[in-house]
């Protein structure tokens, strides 16, 4: 269990253009628990904090007030020596991989290694066993410059797994990789994760990345955490502003903008009004066909405008945005309300016929 | 070309060498551990130390400003002190180290202070202790820039050893004034600074395929 319990950190800045100083809450009363094993995500927008609560934890930046406690020891009482020996459990990887580029492959996956006087046969066996693992054990003789991105970050993987740590901090990982390379060191994570029984804290600033592999998440605003859950909670019920405006980009939970010019109004008009609804649901509903239910049930007609379906690691989950329109709609409305889904009524507009054009 | 005149250059080249030879290795030996201290200590370092810095910058921001055939003069009583005399190679050899240890320090420092932080943030996060991250980290990494930074040390200190002749030093400049310039011998003179040139054409050749072999960070891989 990782727990850091209030931990706030705070900087002397120097005002741009003036000698005048004053303080920088970076991080503000961040209390999280994060169980072993688990893949924990920590998201939010540059300038959050992020770069900062993760370097909390191995003490990289030492928090000014609160503990951070890695599986019951507190590493915020630890005294230099201590702190290095608990440092050598934790492995780390970057954005920017930050290997020695004097270094070749082996001699990057050893660098760990070499800090705890393994000796030199030890060491050969452990980097060809690990650089098996994360699959570069043919670039063993190759210097970092020679490698793609990807390969870079797995040696970085392979590098920060070496001393078999309990636990993995992961800057912005795969910030600096393309989608497809992103997915392949993701997946090789989650597969380390779960074969080694791996603890992982990543920060990113990309809701696919926790989508992909995270069990858990905080969402990061201005140094504090906003909201804090699984992964699957807090992305099929968002509570705050930052973190619908971050899953955007994953859920296309938006009306499209050729909707922005709509009028609508708040009550339910005439025959002549059609209701907009957002419908959103997760895990079993989704195998459910609401959509012909309700068109066999109803005297309505559904237009599907817009939808979005995806999966939370295993569950299905998705958004729909569908127009109801026909003498049955206000019944059409209330079997949805009491099916197991997230129902929300977007507005009601005068019918329309130009939309769909 | 005479028999004498070959023998003095060879005589001359001797002497130069074993100047240079010896003052860059004292230079490299003190500058070296100099560069590593300033690089640490400085106000980005990792282990920022202020008044040692500060200390540390003005001692050799000072050995720097003050013009080696000044220096040579000033520091004869030290001279004297360490080996003795103030005339012939050995003499010689003390104020070129002493004008090269801080150029040597701050060429050192400059190589170190290059590295990414990025680097040294990875060997902290792994448990490296300071030490650790001198020998394993700064100092492999710089190699390259360090080797280039002695070898323009080694070049200018074949120009300053030129007029280490004026103490009695002898070398190759000592040859080019007495000969080629007070007696009126051209010859001479232009057999010295062909002699000048090639030393310099080697040295800068020797560094940058050294400085070449340890640098792993271009993609230009053999």
């Amino acid at each position: 269990m990782i727990r850091l319990d209030c931990v706030n950190k705070i900087y002397r800045v120097t005002e741009p253009g003036g000698t005048a100083k004053r303080d920088f809450h970076a991080l503000r009363d961040v209390s999280l628990d994060i169980e072993n094993g688990s893949i924990y995500g920590i998201i939010g927008r540059s300038g959050a904090g992020k770069s900062t609560l993760i370097r909390c934890v191995n003490l990289l930046e030492r928090p000014s007030s609160g503990r951070v406690f890695i599986n019951e020891v507190e590493m915020t009482a630890l005294g230099e020596a201590k702190l290095r020996a608990a440092r050598r459990k934790i492995g780390m990887i970057f954005q920017s991989f930050n290997l020695l580029a004097n270094r070749t492959v082996f001699g990057n996956i050893a660098f760990p290694l070499e800090l705890e006087r393994w000796s030199k046969q030890e060491i050969k066996d452990r980097v060809n066993e690990i650089a098996l693992l994360v699959g570069i054990d043919d670039k063993l003789a190759q210097y970092p410059s020679q490698l793609s991105g990807g390969q870079k970050q797995r040696v970085g993987i392979a590098r920060a797994l070496a001393n078999r740590p309990d636990l993995l901090l992961s800057d912005e990982a795969t910030s600096a990789l393309d989608p497809q390379t992103t997915k392949s060191v993701l997946r090789l994570l989650r597969d380390i994760n779960e074969k080694l029984g791996l603890t992982v804290i990543l920060i990113t600033h990309e809701m696919d990345v926790i989508k992909e592999i995270c069990d858990s998440v905080a969402v990061l605003d201005s140094g504090e955490v906003v909201e804090e859950g699984s992964v699957l909670k807090v992305f099929t019920t968002p509570l705050k502003s930052v973190t619908k405006e971050l899953m955007t980009s994953v859920m296309q939970t938006r009306l499209p903008d050729s909707f922005a010019d709509l009028k609508f109004t708040g009550e339910r008009g005439s025959r002549e009004t059609d209701i907009l609804l957002q419908l959103s649901f997760f895990g079993s509903v989704a195998a459910q066909p609401i959509i012909s239910d309700l068109v066999r049930g109803f005297d309505v007609d559904v237009n599907i405008l817009a939808a979005h379906i995806d999966h939370i690691r295993a569950t299905p989950c998705g958004t729909l945005i569908i127009q109801l329109s026909g003498e049955d709609r206000g019944g059409a409305l209330d079997y949805l309300l009491d099916m197991n889904l997230k129902v929300e009524v977007i507005g009601y507009v005068a019918r329309f016929n130009d939309i769909t054009h | 070309m005479s028999q004498d005149l070959t023998i003095l250059l060879i005589k001359g080249l001797a002497d130069t060498a074993y100047m240079v030879g010896a003052s860059s290795a004292i230079s490299f030996l003190f500058g070296l551990p100099l560069g590593v201290i300033l690089s640490i200590t400085a106000p980005d370092g990792i282990g920022t130390n202020r008044p040692l810095y500060g200390a540390l910058s003005l001692l050799v921001n000072i050995g720097r400003s003050i013009p080696f055939i000044i220096l040579m003069v000033a520091i004869i009583p030290f001279t004297r002190f360490l080996v003795g005399t103030s005339i012939g190679t050995n003499a010689a050899v003390v104020p070129l180290s002493v004008s090269a240890i801080p150029f040597v320090g701050r060429v050192v420092e400059s190589a170190l202070r290059e590295i990414d932080d990025g680097i040294i943030e990875a060997a902290l996060s792994m448990g490296a202790t300071p030490f650790d991250i001198i020998r394993k980290v700064l100092l492999p990494e710089a190699l390259p820039a360090i080797i280039s930074g002695l070898t323009l040390t080694v070049i200018s200190l074949i120009g300053y050893s030129a007029m280490a002749g004026a103490i009695g030093g002898g070398g190759l400049g000592d040859i080019a004034i007495r000969y080629g310039y007070q007696r009126f011998m051209p010859e001479v003179m232009l057999a010295t600074v062909i002699v000048l040139v090639l030393m310099v054409q080697f040295f800068q050749f020797a560094g940058d395929r050294l400085s070449g072999m340890a640098r792993h960070d271009k993609k230009t891989e053999k």
